[in-house]
């Protein structure tokens, strides 16, 4: 999947000219119902219309045809523009969609006739899979469908879902035994067995998303179009009565005329919230967008709002708050040994040794002390490797036999070949497993040389991201298999708010309905089978996709690259899509203000002429008045259309600060902005004769 | 003498502030704000307050039939309002209309006419108090006392009643009831109103406000008059009546109907500084302590606190303003006689003075002004018709901002927590969460009702006046041409669909259409406000409470307090600028050598 970057698409002329067009097929009726504010707008576009039409037929009436026909331009306009915004925001995904679907081909499948490899094949076409065949899958072959690996181990290549050209290994049971249709074996042979009938796969369930085809309104953006629903109302009843309360001033003053049609329908789409209405599906579609390309997949678009509510993150330890493992921090040295002479033993015995804590021991010996890597072979030295018999590795050289272990191995050890462990090194076991790091205990025969500190090592800058996490009044939490005093080091090493340790899917079950019970939204990742229950208990459940079918059906969101920091991701992009759809509907707001400047002077200065000085932007007439403002109207939405794609700028910051900011720039632009613009497409009107 | 208005109005303001922080605590004892454990309906951490009021009002309920009192769910709660409201409102019909057979019509006053009574029912019902009638001339000392008074107590205690149920909203967790109606309307009026109206009823009538089992007095002629048959009486009767005790209550329950046809510009229902000072304080005291008191029920006083300074941001501007225009001279009455000296002196309060009775002056009549049409009294001691154009502007906006600046007892803050679960929504979006309010989640249904609690109003009042405009011999109620008769005309309909009930004067609205669409804008913006607020209530108790973070959007910071205003403004300019250039902002932009001016 290519990471398309938001301009890229904003300056493809392809996908502008295909939104275009697709603009005006979005005019069907039917469709337009489902955002009541462009309803109203398109309903209101289609009278102005007609009118102009028995104008220029030669019905009588007060207003100049063309002066309603640029009304009626100007709505569809705005109608239009809002369309187009919508098709924008389908047309990045339909280019992710179209790329998938190449990857759909139509393929041969070679079904079971029982699960088992030698069993006879029946070639039948992908399409025709049903949940519970049994296929069989060998090198060079597309995989045909989603499926649970029963038999065999192979490697595939999942690049055409998660870019990853990486191969990954898929094998009958345990935590990998998933096969994602579209993805290619590179080698071996797998008996899978169907899981998804023909369009429920996940490939089918990810172009519905990103092409938003069959897209749910979720639950705020319902009770936002509440909102502007009611707006509108108001709005309809403020301009329908304008009318009757103009006649009545026409007969009071004795002079003027009451208000056409067209001027009434200017001054409806003008306050009407069409800047938000038509803006709304594009934001919705964008923030989904958004979702995809950081390659996560929600289930749905309530899965992306929630994201941006969670307050409480589940994280495990191991690759998310630490690098995979455990690495070699210092050497510290019994008594009558030298650190460097128990640098170099520990380097002797972990030369052979490819584990990352081995080599990272042989790193912290060369830091050090300058000792440099040998050849353990030409040293004529035996390598001992670690086996679960034994619990220790190291080798042998020169009738010495360096061993290192977990410390009670090692004291076994020691004891059964007659010494003894020093009491001291006892102690400092003690002290390094309470700093929350692994003592490895190194011994030379029976002689104990010292101890080396493991450490897991916190990612870089992982402690800024939870502080700035913290800020915006989300809680972190690790989990970890460690026990409490490992555990609790690395948490306050890391920053983290709290901590479980020992954690058993149970304990992981019971801490999420404790934060829910006390009111908070949790949002976890988990990729086995034993992690399901929990995923299927956290508000937002971000699924690895390398892990387990149950565990993705729990979950409802799958991260492809199966990064657990993607978690952080998410938050932000759900903020990000909340805060764009309010920071739009204020905008939209707070721009009506001009337009009563613009349109009330105009529309009863006929009147009361004494209205007139209510027109602060002094426009040339009382047409190009209401034009410029419906033209701007239209305008906005068009160049608030690539910050619906992108969504408003998003920093971790708290609320507080959050509010302020967004209040001043969308809040207070929103009232100033349209002074300048309506004035500037005023003078346009004018320049181009428009009287 | 701008310095004394500027003391006179700071002093009364200072004085309301000192009596509504004095009553918080009562009032905040009145409710028992937590889930019911007991099923009871009894406070669970008895006072002594709450106890003798609980052995006032056991017997009473036990009268009344209510044995056992049980919480109600929203729906039951909601049909309780309207059942009381039905039977208040049959209740006053009757008696309006039964006049003549009932006792203490010493006036032997005939039967009310049917669309007069069916309009004072309804507004008083709705605690709108529209006067289409003149009190001392139409109706007798019973039904000003057991009709109008009773409603009085019993149309301020149900707005109170409402703000309790949206409260419960917010602090019930999961719950699927809101409390009793019955229970809240008993103890509302016996533990508050009433203590409260006799102590401002005694301070009233100290100060002359008359009070009388007595219909009238005669009374000598100090000067010779003939009337109009060419007679010469030689004693006038003077009329009085149970007035004390209507009028206390009128101006605490934010109800607005006076005894008498001149309101409180009657000497008997006003006569001094003092007792206006004590009627501004009356009418302000309960609805500013209703937001303090608020911040103690939901647990955080500064949520209240933020509350009652959004209404201050809202009113302070306007009483400023006000007071400006009614201090300053009449440009008109200048270019028309220029000899005329409008100054301010040691001799004479300067001014615009049409319309406002000398004993007050113009600035507390001003003061007055505004505070009547920003709470939703309606109660007047001076002409509003006769206001500059754009002090008559401040007093009808006031009114059009739904009636949430102090607004109606109980309903004005309700009405106030409504716009603020919808400044939530728009501001909890801009900073990327799911909005909410006091740790409750605000989805669409609270919205849907929330939107109706703020659009109808202004939804009735537009359509109300349009009506009247497009009904030529309506419209000529009016009784001014020009701007001026449009704003007398819209008025009238953002007085009743706002429920404030005051009058723009000049408009005379006797007719079927007047009576009974005034009637109509009362009753639907009345229920069709309480009852989305007492469905929210009942939403918002049944939803789990959200927990508090940073990443929680604060609602009691400044910040969030120009918001709300913001939002309020911004609804209220949307939806009546059109309006209002038609009307005052014409008439106030008028050059005065046109056409003699606009009177």
């Amino acid at each position: 999947m290519t990471h398309n970057e938001p301009a890229g698409i904003l300056a493809d002329p392809g996908v502008i000219l295909r939104a275009a067009g697709q603009a005006l097929t979005k005019l069907d009726p039917r469709r337009m119902i489902r955002s009541p504010v462009m309803f109203t707008i398109e309903v209101g576009a289609a009278l102005i219309t007609l009118l102009a039409v028995a104008r220029l037929a030669g019905q009588p009436g007060t207003e100049h045809p063309a002066f309603i026909a640029a009304v009626a331009a100007g709505l569809w306009a705005t109608v239009l523009f809002a369309n187009f915004a919508e098709a924008m925001a389908e047309g990045r995904g339909r280019a992710q969609a179209d790329a998938l679907r190449r990857t759909r081909s139509d393929t041969l499948a070679k079904r079971l006739a029982a699960p088992h490899r030698d069993a006879a094949i029946d070639p039948t076409p992908s399409t025709k899979l049903r949940a519970g065949d049994h296929i069989l899958i060998e090198a060079g072959d597309i995989v045909p469908g989603d499926g649970e690996v029963i038999d065999g181990v192979a490697s595939v290549d999942e690049s055409a879902i998660t870019g990853e050209s990486a191969p990954v290994i898929r094998e009958s049971g345990g935590d990998r035994n998933t096969v994602t249709g579209g993805t290619r074996l590179l080698s071996d042979w797998l008996v899978v067995r169907i899981t998804a009938n023909p369009g429920e796969s996940f490939l089918d369930r990810m172009i519905t998303m990103v092409e938003g085809a069959k897209r749910q309104k979720t639950p705020n953006e319902i009770a936002l179009d509440i909102l502007l629903a009611g707006l509108t109302l108001v709005f309809l009843v403020v301009t329908a009565t304008l009318l009757p309360f103009s006649m009545h001033a026409v007969a009071t003053a004795g002079r003027g005329e009451p208000l056409g049609l067209a001027v009434l329908a200017a001054l409806f789409v003008c306050l009407a919230p069409t800047t938000i209405g038509g803006l709304l599906p594009a934001i919705g579609i964008a923030g989904i967008d958004r979702m995809v390309r950081a390659n996560v997949l929600a289930t749905s678009g309530r899965a992306v709002e929630a994201a941006g509510d969670v307050d409480v993150l589940l994280l495990d330890k191991t690759g998310t708050i630490t690098l995979g493992n455990r690495q070699a921090a210092r050497f510290l040295p019994a008594s009558g040994v030298t650190e460097r002479e128990l640098a170099e033993a520990a380097q002797l015995a972990s030369l052979a040794d490819e584990t990352p804590e081995g080599r990272s021991i042989v790193i912290l010996a060369k830091e050090r002390h300058g000792l440099r890597g040998r050849d353990v072979e030409s040293l004529g030295a035996t390598f001992i490797p670690f086996t679960a018999q034994t619990r220790t590795s190291g080798v042998d050289l020169d009738g010495r036999q360096i061993r290192k272990g977990a410390r009670d191995t090692i004291q076994k050890a020691v004891t059964a070949a007659g010494g003894s462990m020093p009491a001291e090194v006892n102690r400092i076991c003690d002290d390094v497993a309470r700093a929350g790091a692994t003592p490895l205990v190194v011994v030379d025969g029976t002689r104990v040389l010292g101890v080396i500190e493991l450490k897991d090592v916190v990612k870089g800058g992982i402690a800024e991201r939870f502080k700035e996490l913290r800020a915006m009044g989300i809680r972190t939490v690790m989990i970890t298999g460690d026990n409490p005093l490992t555990a609790a080091a690395i948490a306050a090493e890391a920053g983290v708010d709290d901590f479980l340790a020992e954690a058993t899917p149970e304990a992981k079950l019971a801490m999420i309905r404790r934060y829910q019970q006390e009111g908070h939204l949790v949002a976890m990742t988990g990729d086995g089978t034993n992690d399901a229950p929990a995923l299927a208990q956290a508000d937002v459940a971000v699924a690895m996709n390398s892990g387990t079918q149950a565990a993705k059906e729990a979950g409802n969101m799958v991260d492809l690259d199966s990064n657990p920091t993607k978690l952080l991701e998410i938050v932000a992009v759900g903020k990000q899509l909340l805060m764009t759809r309010g920071s739009l509907t204020t905008f939209s707001l707070a721009n009506d203000v001009s337009k009563y400047f613009a349109i009330v002077p105009a529309a009863f200065g006929g009147i009361y002429p004494q209205l007139r000085a209510l027109d602060v932007m002094r426009l040339h007439s009382p047409t190009t008045a209401v034009l410029a403002a419906v033209a701007f109207n239209a305008l906005v939405i068009v160049g608030l259309v690539p910050m619906a794609l992108k969504g408003v700028r998003y920093r971790p910051l708290p609320a507080a600060v959050l509010l302020r900011q967004n209040l001043l720039v969308w809040g207070l632009g929103g009232l100033l902005l349209p002074f300048p613009c309506i004035k500037l497409l005023d003078m346009l009107l004018a320049t181009c004769g428009v009287p | 003498m701008m310095i004394s208005a500027w003391t006179e109005v700071a002093a009364i303001l200072m004085a309301t502030t000192l009596a509504a922080i004095t009553i918080t605590p009562w009032l905040a004892a009145v409710f028992r704000m937590g889930a019911d454990s007991d099923g009871s309906g009894e406070p669970e951490t008895d006072g002594w307050f709450s106890r003798s009021l609980g052995a006032i009002q056991r017997p009473l309920l036990r009268a009344a039939g209510v044995w056992h009192i049980r919480e109600m769910t929203a729906t039951e709660y909601g049909i309780a309002i309207l059942l009381f409201h039905g039977a208040g409102f049959g209740l006053l019909l009757f008696l309006l209309r039964c006049q003549p057979l009932l006792p203490w019509n010493p006036d032997r006053l005939p039967s009310v006419p049917w669309l007069i009574a069916l309009n004072t029912a309804a507004s008083f019902v709705t605690n709108t108090n529209w006067q289409a009638y003149g009190g001392e001339t139409t109706l007798s000392p019973l039904s000003q006392a057991l009709g109008l008074t009773v409603q009085n107590f019993l149309s301020a205690a149900s707005g109170l009643c409402v703000l309790a149920v949206l409260v419960r909203g917010f602090v019930r967790r999961g719950s699927p009831t809101i409390g009793s109606f019955w229970h809240d309307l008993v103890r509302v009026t016996l533990g508050l109103l009433l203590p409260l109206a006799i102590l401002v009823g005694l301070l009233l009538a100290s100060q002359g406000v008359v009070q009388s089992f007595d219909t009238g007095v005669d009374v000598p002629l100090v000067e010779e008059t003939l009337t109009a048959a060419g007679e010469a009486p030689s004693t006038r009767r003077v009329v009085i009546g149970p007035v004390a005790s209507q009028v206390a209550i009128k101006q605490l329950g934010t109800n607005g109907g006076g005894y008498f046809n001149a309101n409180g510009s009657h000497p008997f229902e006003n006569p001094t500084p003092l007792t206006n000072l004590l009627e501004i304080v009356a009418m302000l005291m309960i609805p500013m302590a209703s937001c303090l008191a608020f911040g103690r029920w939901v647990g955080d006083r500064r949520q209240g606190y933020a509350l009652l300074a959004t209404m201050a941001v809202l009113f302070l501007p306007f009483v400023v303003l006000i007071v400006r225009f009614e201090t300053s001279p009449n440009p008109w009455l200048a270019a028309a006689v220029p000899s005329i000296d409008q100054a301010t002196s040691s001799e004479q309060d300067g001014g615009s003075l049409e319309g406002k009775e000398v004993r007050f002056g113009p600035a507390s009549s001003a003061l007055f002004a505004v505070a009547t049409t920003a709470t939703s009294c309606g109660g007047v001691n001076a002409m509003h018709d006769s206001f500059s154009p754009l002090g008559g502007l401040v007093t009808m906006w006031m009114i059009q901002l739904g009636e949430v600046v102090f607004g109606g007892v109980g309903t004005g803050l309700a009405g106030l927590v409504a716009y603020t679960l919808v400044a939530v929504f728009v501001a909890g979006l801009m900073v990327g969460r799911s909005p909410e309010y006091l740790g409750k989640k605000i989805e669409s249904r609270e919205m849907k009702m929330g939107m109706i609690v703020l659009l109808v109003p202004p939804i009735v009042t537009l359509v109300g006046t349009a009506a009247a405009c497009v009904l030529p011999a309506e419209a000529a109620a009016a009784s001014n041409p020009g701007p001026h008769g449009f704003s007398e005309l819209l008025y009238a309909f953002s007085s009743a669909g706002n429920n404030n009930g005051s009058a723009f004067g000049g408009l005379s609205a006797t007719s079927a259409f007047w009576t009974l669409g005034l009637a109509a804008a009362m009753l639907t913006s009345r229920l069709l406000t309480m009852l989305p607020l007492v469905a929210i209530g009942g939403l918002l108790a049944a939803k789990r409470t959200v927990a508090e973070s940073p990443g929680t959007l604060p609602t009691h910071t400044p910040l969030f307090v120009l918001l709300v205003a913001g939002a309020v403004i911004l609804v209220g300019a949307l939806s009546f600028v059109p309006a209002l250039a038609l009307g005052p902002i014409a008439e106030a932009l008028q050059p005065p050598a046109a056409g003699g001016g606009p009177r």
